[in-house]
């Protein structure tokens, strides 16, 4: 989603929410993430206002082709730090930064040594990656449904090295083992990754 | 005060009898908000430093991590830290990767070289047009090569001649600032002493140019 991202040209317009919308983003967001209101408060002091951060579609040519086009993608920031971003009104994913700093407020997979290559060019995970003997998946009782956020963690690495959403649940991963398992959206060392302050 | 206070506290058996009496009224503690986990970031390539080695710029990041946390460089990079890294990973995989790794930092490292030859090849131009007889606008243009943030150093050049001044296309597309008056060789010598957000660009790199207007042109 962020592969190619640049504020300068991509961003289309940045308004500070208006306080109703913060009041339901805040409560979606502790519905969302495995988070308590505590912690939030933390990351979000109720006093600091939120900046949406609107981003366009640059050319005509990539709308028909590329289902992850940069339309509808709001970026919320917190005084100029990218805090949460959002693919038209999806769930809400923190970025990788907060991440880092929180790393549970999402559910975790892991992905075997020979996928970080690959996870940190970008690419979409693949089943096989997380059902052999370094990946990780939680347990049948905790199985994630398809189309859940999910932090992508690395063997032998503490910390995330990428975000993404299942496509398949996990006990589907675990039986079918081939094709997509998690749709990377954002990863390490990609343009929202280079992006510090907006 | 305080002095007063610390030697009777200092005193063991005044502290055990204070802690029961004090324990019953507590109330439950307020939940306490999580602490953020603290990641060191490379100063070189900005991943987390487990990730450098993944990065396009091993080499360096390692130099910066020997010198700045040995700890960690000692346990990423001794002996025992890659038998450990290599986990499930076959041998073979892993010289893959290593050689992957290798072909990535020399074409980044082409890649940092050539734009950095063509940053100190690019030029600056400052033009004096002739507005009006005896008055005069001046452009600069190709600042942008040099990391300046246009509108920033264009605030600069309103604040500092107190005139107008403001960052516009010229009819290449390209952004240039126009400011208003002739400042053409005053703008020269802040781009030489490298006033604010002037600060790198070379002045070897600067021509003056005179735009005088077409005849009958008016």
């Amino acid at each position: 989603m962020f592969k190619k991202f640049s504020p300068s040209t991509d961003v289309s317009g940045q308004t500070i929410l208006k306080s109703s919308v913060q009041r339901s983003i805040r409560s979606s967001l502790l519905a969302q993430f495995n988070i308590d209101a505590e912690t939030l408060e933390q990351i979000w002091p109720k006093k600091e206002p939120l900046t949406l951060v609107k981003c366009q579609e640059l050319g005509l040519h990539l709308t028909l082709v590329d289902e992850h086009s940069r339309e509808h993608i709001s970026i919320y920031a917190l005084q100029g730090e990218p805090l949460l971003f959002q693919h038209f009104d999806g769930p809400f994913y923190p970025t990788l930064r907060l991440l880092h700093k929180y790393p549970d407020i999402l559910p975790m997979v892991k992905v075997d040594r020979g996928a970080i290559r690959f996870l940190l060019a970008g690419a979409h995970m693949m089943c096989p990656g997380m059902t052999s003997a370094g990946g990780y998946l939680p347990p049948p009782e905790q199985e994630l449904k398809a189309g859940t956020p999910v932090t992508i963690h690395a063997e032998g690495k503490t910390h995330a090295a990428a975000i993404g959403l299942t496509k398949l649940s996990t006990e589907q991963m675990r039986k079918v083992n081939k094709g997509i398992g998690v749709e990377v959206v954002s990863y390490l060392g990609d343009d929202l990754w280079s992006v510090q302050k907006i | 005060m305080s002095s007063t206070v610390d030697p009777s506290n200092t005193v063991v058996p005044d502290v055990e009898t204070a802690v029961p009496s004090d324990t019953p009224p507590t109330p439950p503690p307020p939940p306490q908000p999580k602490q953020p986990v603290e990641v060191l970031y490379c100063a070189v390539c900005t991943l987390p430093t487990e990730y450098c080695e993944f990065g396009s710029s091993l080499t360096r990041c390692k130099e910066w991590l020997q010198k700045s946390h040995p700890d960690l460089y000692e346990q990423y990079y001794s002996e025992e830290g890659l038998q450990a890294k290599l986990g499930t990973l076959s041998l073979e995989a892993q010289s893959k990767l290593e050689k992957d790794v290798a072909k990535k930092e020399a074409k980044a490292e082409a890649k940092a070289d050539a734009a950095h030859k063509k940053k100190m090849e690019s030029q600056v131009t400052i033009k004096r047009i002739e507005r009006n007889k005896r008055k005069f606008v001046t452009s600069v243009h190709g600042l942008e090569a040099f990391n300046v943030d246009l509108k920033k150093a264009a605030k600069l050049f309103a604040q500092k001649f107190a005139t107008g001044s403001s960052v516009t296309k010229n009819p290449q597309g390209q952004d240039e600032i126009i400011v208003q008056g002739d400042v053409s060789e005053e703008i020269l010598d802040m781009i030489s002493d490298e006033v604010g957000v002037l600060k790198g660009v070379p002045e070897d790199n600067v021509q003056l140019v005179e735009e005088k207007k077409k005849k009958g042109g008016d």
